[in-house]
């Protein structure tokens, strides 16, 4: 195994526990204090200068450079292999004083069938790649199915798998189901990790979130994440403090560390930052790490590219000035 | 500034601060000092004495401003009370285009504010940028509103005249917004004192006064300490005092008012509950505790100080608090970063750290954020006190700082026990997901503002004001509106016709009218009839000069024991006004039965057989009047947020003392104790001293009316003695008086040891026989505290 392909990977794996609803099931969530707090985490915390710009550093190298269309392709996908090499132009890196250890960003995810286009495009750069499965991403097709799924992308050699939930587990309240289907997801992944998507967008409700992340951990996710991008409503700030709660419950319970992935409408520079807040506010430094933190995000890197430059010059620059992805 | 390696390393927030430039040279404008602001205009401030503006984050001095002295404040009510003639007199609509213009420039100015008020108060500039001054534009928005719609929306009042309005330094452009929006918007003219701590938003405000075009002397700023206050207070000219602060200086303000027929409301301090129950989202209430103490650095009047926990989930919830705490980041006010900033002064923060060390010798135990302080400035760390109890100096007291008590209990009954048991009743949190608890919870909160699931959530459109020793009146909202208002009937009532009560006698009368049978009234005590305590009575004499009776000469013992008696009548309150409607017709019904009885009484008392007459009918009508409102009087759902309910409930005050007027005997008595008890409360009634027993007798129509015992009762004897011993009980919530002028003025005076609301005829004579003056909602709203609950909502 190349060693250096696990560098974001955080090393201790979720062991998970058995199904404990009793640690959820009278889990109460807030809505209306949950948006206050979400609403007022970023007037309560700002970055500015070089703090802001290391700080956008940071983001870029928590981001899953995502892409996710039907009209992949090899070449679209090394083109995206690319700028996750070197999200950052040389001369940004150099001022910014990263030239001995130039950012590269957190993973490279995309879908099953361009798995090994991306494992090769990113050949000894240690960039893992993630690959999303299990029906992607509705996750209505069978188990069988979406478990070979799994098998298949880690074949190829991704390094992190983002599997969704059944939904209607969590809307009828089927946690024993949930449980099992995720825990078998878990086994099919191997060494790879396992990202917990919940759409949470389909959940609706707080609660729902936050029993469907338990159960999730319960099961054996390293991390949960909380979109595919597809549904009607991606990561919002008072979705992902109820996970980064639960998270955190998880860890009083059992000592685990798990990481948090908030992707789909995820775009400028100010999102980036606002979660980075969510994120040390609620869990402290050590969740600003890929290890434990990814950004799934496509047009994201674009911004802070962008505002990077305007850090060093002082001008505001346009987007043709930096390379595509 | 460290490299972006660095900083990479340590994910650390960095500085984050916000510009005082325009500030700076503002106040560089006003180097040579701030004078007052009189007639719309800055009076020089040479040859005054100064005092020095400090900002509590560095000790620099920010600016001198003028002490006010007693001429300063005579020029500055003689410059209201001119405006007043003209201001008064515009059309709403013109006073409403002023108020709009003055929110308009205070948006304009929301960085300029903000950044001042941070400077001069130490507040952090999150919250005067994202709480404090948008709060005072919005402020002025409503009360523009209520300008434009004061002639439809409050037909019969007007304007009092000169507002002299005394404001805090915890939030100080927001509390000159709640004082001088109602007042102007109802055409009232101010006198308005600064605290000496932080008076340079007022004066920054005095210069939008002057650019919004408010005409001169409309409103006026006079800056200094508590003896230019108290040289406001005491004017003759003033006719109306609003002042927010602590309980104590609350107490000399009553005082001092007494007897001047000066209006007043006063918003004074909490200890306010804070309760989560075991099925609360604990994460969210954590988050409350940082709203409602860890703000403001816990210099907030309505700061949920008290934390009750529910035993069951208090460990798991204390561990939750303490790693939030550490996550508080204290430091410059104008950081943008920054959750806290300093105390405002060096005295109070020396008053915070003597009780600490008080609330740490009682056995309590300090949890403080690791937080860093800075090393200058008034700086205290978000702190929590444990292992404190009911008895420990630092839960009874107001610590006006950024610390916490926490308490557990183990039932919503105790829970509920515990919030109510403290002398102060501004506010109370409740966390429960529950809404039959939290609802059930709100409900029996003594506390004037109640907020579920949430915390300090404020707005224009709701009353905000206390119960108990918090003080008394409203701001903010419709609610708020009446303290700057008269009824237009009671400006025109001439002054009372003093009928020289003749000290009351124990001796035998001289001359009798016998009665065929001997009849021997008694006082009317928890649904009793008792002899009274001392064992004398007095003769009640009739136009001849012939005793037609005796009555007893009630004393402070029997004062207590009907106190105690409606004390425990506490289910009344809590009775459907339905049910209270029934029996208040049932006694309209008794009485009409023995309408004839008691025409011949009252024409043995003295009264013309026609006047006799009328005054059993209109006493029937009248208890008709309020049974028919008993269940019309209603609370409003106020628009504040969306998604939320903002309910304003009438609730009783409880136990209110009714001393009744000489002339009417029985209709003055109905006139008060029916409106008192048709919404909910429990009246301790003190008849005519001279004409007591149509009173005495009426306690037989109650005992035959399904009257709950205690809810009225019946004491008769000297009025002056009976007021001041109810005045001076700290059980009753509430006192009206109908008597001498001499008389309101003691029973204001001696109200203020429990700040217990008063409502007097001040010395004027009221017409009980007109029911456009001796009816009406002015009566029930004498009768209920406002309660606002915030519920918000959602899934």
């Amino acid at each position: 195994m190349d060693k250096s392909a696990a560098t974001n990977l955080h090393p201790p794996r979720n062991k998970g526990t058995p199904l404990h609803p009793e640690w959820f099931e009278n889990i109460q969530v807030n809505l209306s204090a949950s948006e206050r707090r979400a609403a007022t985490m970023t007037t309560r915390r700002t970055v500015k200068k070089e703090y802001q710009a290391a700080w956008l550093v940071k983001a870029i190298q928590c981001i899953d450079l995502t892409t996710l269309a039907g009209d992949d392709t090899d070449q679209r996908v090394h083109r995206l292999c690319a700028k996750a090499k070197r999200p950052l132009r040389t001369d940004i890196v150099e001022t910014l004083g990263l030239a001995d250890n130039p950012p590269t960003v957190g993973a490279v995810c995309v879908y099953p069938l361009l798995v090994s286009a991306a494992v090769k495009a990113l050949s000894g750069s240690g960039i893992p790649v993630a690959s999303v499965a299990t029906g992607f991403p509705a996750g209505l097709t069978p188990l069988p199915q979406r478990l070979s799924e799994i098998r298949y992308a880690v074949d190829q050699g991704a390094r992190e798998i983002d599997i969704v939930i059944h939904r209607a587990q969590v809307l009828t309240q089927d946690w024993t189901a949930l449980y099992d289907e995720v825990s078998a997801m878990r086994e099919a992944c191997g060494e790879a990790h396992l990202k917990a998507i919940l759409a949470t967008g389909d959940l609706k409700t707080l609660r729902n979130v936050y029993k469907a992340s338990m159960v999730a951990m319960m099961a054996g996710a390293d991390f949960i994440k909380t979109s595919t991008g597809k549904e009607d409503v991606n990561a919002t700030l008072p979705v992902s403090l109820t996970m980064v709660r639960a998270l955190r419950d998880f860890g009083e319970f059992t000592g685990e560390k798990i990481g948090f992935k908030p992707a789909g409408g995820l775009r400028t520079a100010k999102d980036a930052l606002a979660w980075i807040i969510l994120m040390k506010e609620e869990l402290g430094n050590e969740w600003l790490e890929p290890e434990l933190f990814r950004i799934g995000a496509s047009s994201m890197l674009a911004d802070i590219e962008r505002q990077l430059e305007h850090f060093i010059t002082g001008r505001y620059s346009a987007l043709s000035h930096h390379a595509l992805a | 500034m460290p490299k972006v390696t660095e900083v990479l390393r340590t994910m650390d927030y960095g500085p984050a601060p916000e510009s005082s430039t325009h500030v700076m040279s503002w106040l560089d404008q006003h180097k040579n000092g701030f004078g007052h602001f009189i007639d719309g205009e800055f009076a020089g401030s040479s040859g005054k004495q100064q005092f020095d503006a400090l900002n509590p984050a560095t000790g620099e001095v920010l600016a001198r401003v003028a002490q006010g002295a007693e001429r300063d404040v005579d020029a500055a009510v003689k410059a209201a009370r001119k405006a007043f003639r003209t201001w008064s007199k515009l059309s709403g609509h013109d006073r409403a285009r002023r108020l709009y213009a003055i929110a308009r420039l205070i948006q304009k100015r929301e960085r300029f504010l903000s950044v001042l008020e941070s400077m001069d108060n130490g507040k952090a500039i999150r919250e005067s940028r994202d709480i404090d001054i948008p709060l005072v534009a919005r402020h002025f928005y409503h009360h523009a509103g209520w300008a434009e719609l004061m002639a439809s929306e409050f037909k019969g009042y007007g304007p009092l005249g000169v507002c002299g309005q005394i404001i805090p330094w915890n939030f100080p452009l927001l509390m000159l917004a709640w004082k001088i929006a109602p007042a102007l918007a109802a055409g009232n003219t101010v006198v308005l004192k600064p605290a000496e701590f932080t008076p340079l938003t007022a004066l920054a405000f005095a210069e939008i006064c002057r650019e919004a075009g408010l005409p001169q002397g409309v409103v006026n700023i006079v800056c200094g300490d508590g003896e230019t206050g108290a040289h406001l207070v005491a004017h003759k000219d003033v006719d109306k005092i609003a002042f927010t602060g602590s309980t104590e200086v609350g107490r000399i303000i009553r005082t001092a008012t007494a007897g001047t027929a000066k209006k007043l409301s006063l918003e004074l301090g909490g200890k306010s509950p804070f309760i989560v129950y075991e099925d609360a989202d604990l994460d969210a209430a954590v988050e409350g505790v940082v709203d409602a103490i860890w703000f403001n650095q816990g210099q907030v009047c309505c700061a949920g100080s008290r934390l009750l926990i529910q035993e069951g989930v208090a460990p798991r919830f204390i561990a939750k608090l303490k790693r939030r705490m550490d996550t508080l980041r204290v430091g410059s006010p104008l950081d943008k970063s920054v959750d806290m900033g300093p105390v405002v002064d060096l005295v109070q923060l020396n008053r915070i750290r003597g009780l600490v060390k008080q609330g740490e010798e009682e056995g309590g135990t300090l949890l403080q954020s690791v937080c860093e302080l800075p090393a200058k400035g008034n700086y205290f760390a978000p702190s929590l006190f444990v292992d404190v109890e009911p008895a420990s100096t630092v839960v009874q007291e107001e610590i006006f700082g950024p610390i916490a008590v926490a308490m557990t209990f183990r039932t919503p009954d105790e829970a509920i026990q515990l919030a109510n048991h403290t002398r102060y009743g501004l506010a109370a949190t409740i966390w429960s997901e529950n809404i039959n608890l939290a609802l059930e919870s709100a409900a029996r909160m003594k506390a004037g503002i109640v907020w579920i699931n949430s915390t300090n959530l404020f707005d224009a459109a709701s009353g905000f004001g206390g119960y108990k020793e918090s003080g008394f009146g409203r701001e903010g909202g419709r609610e708020g509106m009446y303290e700057y208002m008269t009824a237009d009937w009671l400006e025109t009532l001439p002054p009372l016709v003093d009928r020289k009560t003749p000290a009351l006698s124990a001796l035998p009368a001289a001359t009798a009218e016998h009665q065929s049978i001997d009849r021997t009234a008694k006082l009317f005590i928890g649904g009793k009839q008792v002899r009274p305590d001392s064992g004398y009575s007095y003769s009640v004499l009739n136009a001849k000069g012939k005793s037609i009776g005796q009555a007893g000469l009630g004393n402070r013992k029997d004062i207590r024991n009907a106190v105690e008696a409606a004390s425990k009548a506490s289910s009344w309150g809590s009775a459907t006004a339905h049910n209270r409607a029934q029996i208040l017709y049932y006694i309209a019904e008794n009485l009409s039965a023995r309408a004839a009885e008691f025409t011949n009484r009252l024409m043995a008392l003295g009264s013309k057989p026609k006047a006799a007459s009328e005054e059993m009918g209109l006493s029937i009508q009248r208890i008709f009047y309020y049974a028919a409102l008993a269940d019309k009087y209603d609370g409003r759902v106020h628009s504040t947020r969306s998604r939320h309910v903002t309910l304003a409930m009438n609730e009783p005050f409880g136990v209110m003392g009714i001393l009744c007027p000489d002339d009417a005997p029985l209709l003055g008595f109905i006139s008060l104790v029916m409106p008192a008890i048709a919404m909910g409360n429990r009246v301790v009634a003190v008849p005519a001293a001279l004409a007591p027993l149509a009173v005495t007798d009426f306690y037989q129509v109650l005992e035959t009316s399904d009257l709950p015992a205690g809810v009225i009762n019946i004491v008769t004897g000297d009025r002056e003695e009976l007021a001041k011993t109810l005045a001076d009980h700290d059980e009753v919530a509430s006192l009206w008086y109908h008597g001498s002028a001499a008389g309101c003025a003691a029973v204001e005076k001696a109200s203020a040891g429990n700040l217990k609301s008063t409502w007097t005829n001040q010395g004027r004579q009221f017409d009980w026989y007109n029911d456009s003056h001796a009816q009406g909602e002015e009566y029930l709203r004498h009768a209920t505290q406002i309660k606002n609950i915030w519920i918000p909502y959602g899934e």
